[in-house]
């Protein structure tokens, strides 16, 4: 058994909040976000996501409650021999909807996120920022409850990274739990009233936003 | 569900044309991931082999059902010329006798014309044989019940027809039969062994195609795909590879019996081709033996997609 990450910490991601989760490199977000996400059991504490005891789960639960959660990860991990589309297609593909059906609403966000010129193209020829914008489709694209990104604006120049920031706000507003992890202090201050987790030496400490 | 017209300011469908060569339907396990021709080439081989062991084990059961009803139903009696005996009188009595037995159905003496022809292929024909004392032969063919009765008959001969020999080819058909049952007890143990050889195969090719696809695995799962939609994706491919192999080893065996049975044929009147003949029923496997084959070939496809499917599916059941 290796050294605890984070301990003793405690917190609660409250329906259609908005919070940045921020703190050093290797402090231990990204650990935060897979707990969250269930691909990581805690060695102990309790997880609830959804009202339930993570580790009560069954596999079909996970499953089923994944489908509740959109996630952008650090490195992306979009699959390879999938074009842009396919990729971010994903999530309602393996739901069992008809192509048919969604190609409009993933076109759609597609041209959003300044990729309507590269929905055929493969991961291997996307640009960093390109990569992530399509990460950031696919964890969006089926309008989850919780939506967990890692560093989605790590890749990306300023002006993007503050449209993409407005993205999470507005999807925030029509009622999505966000949890953005990143140690980007300007994006932070753009959106003044977020909370804030602080990960630090394994402890967290939380500062509710300034109000507007 | 409309957050995504209300986040990009557009009414979802609206002035939108997505274009027509959008590439939106690659498998998500990639072909390339899984050792498809070697995989076929086993596959192939393996059902060239079931195929052949099956096919040769349905020819020797046929074979051996039509010995078990032309022979068992017939027997011989054999008078051997004695000194100083009426031949003709002795197979006379003897017909007669057999006549009142029970459960015998047509007796026939066969002349001593007859008997010199059986004997002519040995001795050539340009050989006077009146000389000679030449056994003579009757055949009776017994009513067509479960079990004759023969029994009757050699204590009905014995009785009344001293010097009749009675033969039931009993002794030379149950060797025949001893034989044919342990060829295809011996094929069925080939095939289960071809067979299960083969789904290790298979094993062995779905689980590193798994740990080829780990990552994708690991994707689909955060996207929310259900355990049974991704083994799915696995068992579509692996169907495919068996229905190729399968098809392969499939035809290869139907070619290789439609060769043996025109090749029997060409040799059926060489020396020996009698015999094979006698074990094989001439190589010709018939409309049955093929739908079997290919029956045979279309079960290892879907063994092998069904297999593939149960082990992808028990290995994520393990994932956490
Ligand atoms: N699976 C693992 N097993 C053991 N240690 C791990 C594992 N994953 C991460 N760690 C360690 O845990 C610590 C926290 O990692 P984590 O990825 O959560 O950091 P982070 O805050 O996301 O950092 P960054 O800002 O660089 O992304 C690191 O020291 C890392 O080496
Ligand atoms: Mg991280």
């Amino acid at each position: 058994m290796g050294v605890e990450i984070v301990r003793d910490l405690s917190f609660s991601i409250k329906p259609q909040s908005f919070q940045f989760l921020t703190g050093p490199s290797g402090a231990g977000k990204t650990t935060l976000l897979r707990l969250m996400l269930l691909s990581l059991k805690p060695t102990r504490g309790i997880v609830k996501i959804f009202g339930q005891d993570a580790s009560t789960l069954d596999k079909d639960s996970i499953t089923s409650l994944r489908r509740r959660i959109g996630v952008v990860f650090q490195d992306f991990r979009l699959l390879d021999h999938l074009t842009t589309y396919e990729n971010v297609a994903l999530p309602l593909r393996v739901m069992g909807r008809v192509e048919a059906n969604y190609r409009a609403e993933v076109v759609e966000l597609l041209r959003w996120v300044g990729l309507g010129e590269r929905m055929n193209a493969l991961p291997a020829v996307l640009s960093g920022g390109e990569k992530q914008r399509a990460a950031i489709a696919r964890a969006l694209i089926a309008r989850p409850e919780l939506l967990l990104a890692d560093e989605p604006t790590g890749n990306v120049d300023p002006g993007l990274a503050r449209r993409l920031l407005r993205l999470f706000v507005e999807l925030h507003k029509s009622g999505t739990a966000v949890v953005i992890a990143t140690h980007d202090l300007a994006l932070m201050d753009q959106f003044g009233e977020a909370r804030r987790l602080v990960v630090g030496d394994g402890r967290l400490q939380i500062f509710d936003g300034e109000s507007p | 569900m409309s957050a995504v017209p209300s986040l990009t300011g557009r009414q979802a469908g609206q002035d939108i044309q997505p274009d027509k060569a959008l590439r939106r339907d690659m498998p998500l396990v990639p072909a390339s991931s899984i050792a498809g021709r070697a995989l076929v080439i086993v596959i192939a081989i393996m059902t060239f082999l079931a195929c052949l062991t099956a096919g040769g084990a349905i020819l020797v059961a046929g074979a051996s059902q039509d010995w078990r009803g032309e022979v068992s139903r017939e027997v011989t009696i054999q008078i051997k010329p004695a000194p100083g005996q009426d031949i003709d009188a002795a197979v006379a009595k003897a017909v007669e006798t057999a006549r009142k037995a029970p459960g015998v159905g047509d007796v026939r003496a066969l002349s001593r014309q007859e008997s010199e022809q059986l004997l002519e292929p040995w001795l050539g024909n340009g050989l006077d044989l009146t000389e000679l004392p030449i056994p003579r032969l009757i055949v009776v063919r017994m009513q067509d019940l479960k079990t004759p009765d023969i029994a009757a008959l050699r204590e009905a001969l014995a009785a009344q027809a001293p010097g009749a020999n009675l033969d039931d080819h009993r002794l030379w058909l149950s060797r025949l039969d001893t034989m044919a049952d342990a060829i295809v007890i011996f094929a069925s143990l080939l095939f289960l062994l071809m067979i299960s050889a083969m789904t290790m195969a298979v094993g062995f090719a779905t689980r590193g195609a798994m740990a080829g696809n780990r990552e994708i695995i690991e994707v689909l799962h955060f996207v929310g795909a259900a355990d049974s939609y991704i083994s799915r994706q696995f068992q579509t491919h692996f169907l495919r590879l068996g229905l190729r192999g399968g098809l392969l080893g499939g035809a290869l065996a139907a070619l290789f019996f439609a060769g043996a049975s025109a090749l029997s044929a060409w040799w059926t009147n060489s020396v020996g081709g009698e015999e094979i003949g006698a074990l094989f029923g001439a190589f010709s496997l018939g409309g049955k033996g093929y739908a079997a084959i290919l029956c045979v070939a279309i079960a290892i496809a879907f063994l092998t997609g069904a297999m593939s499917r149960i082990i992808v599916f028990r290995h994520l059941r393990r994932l956490q």
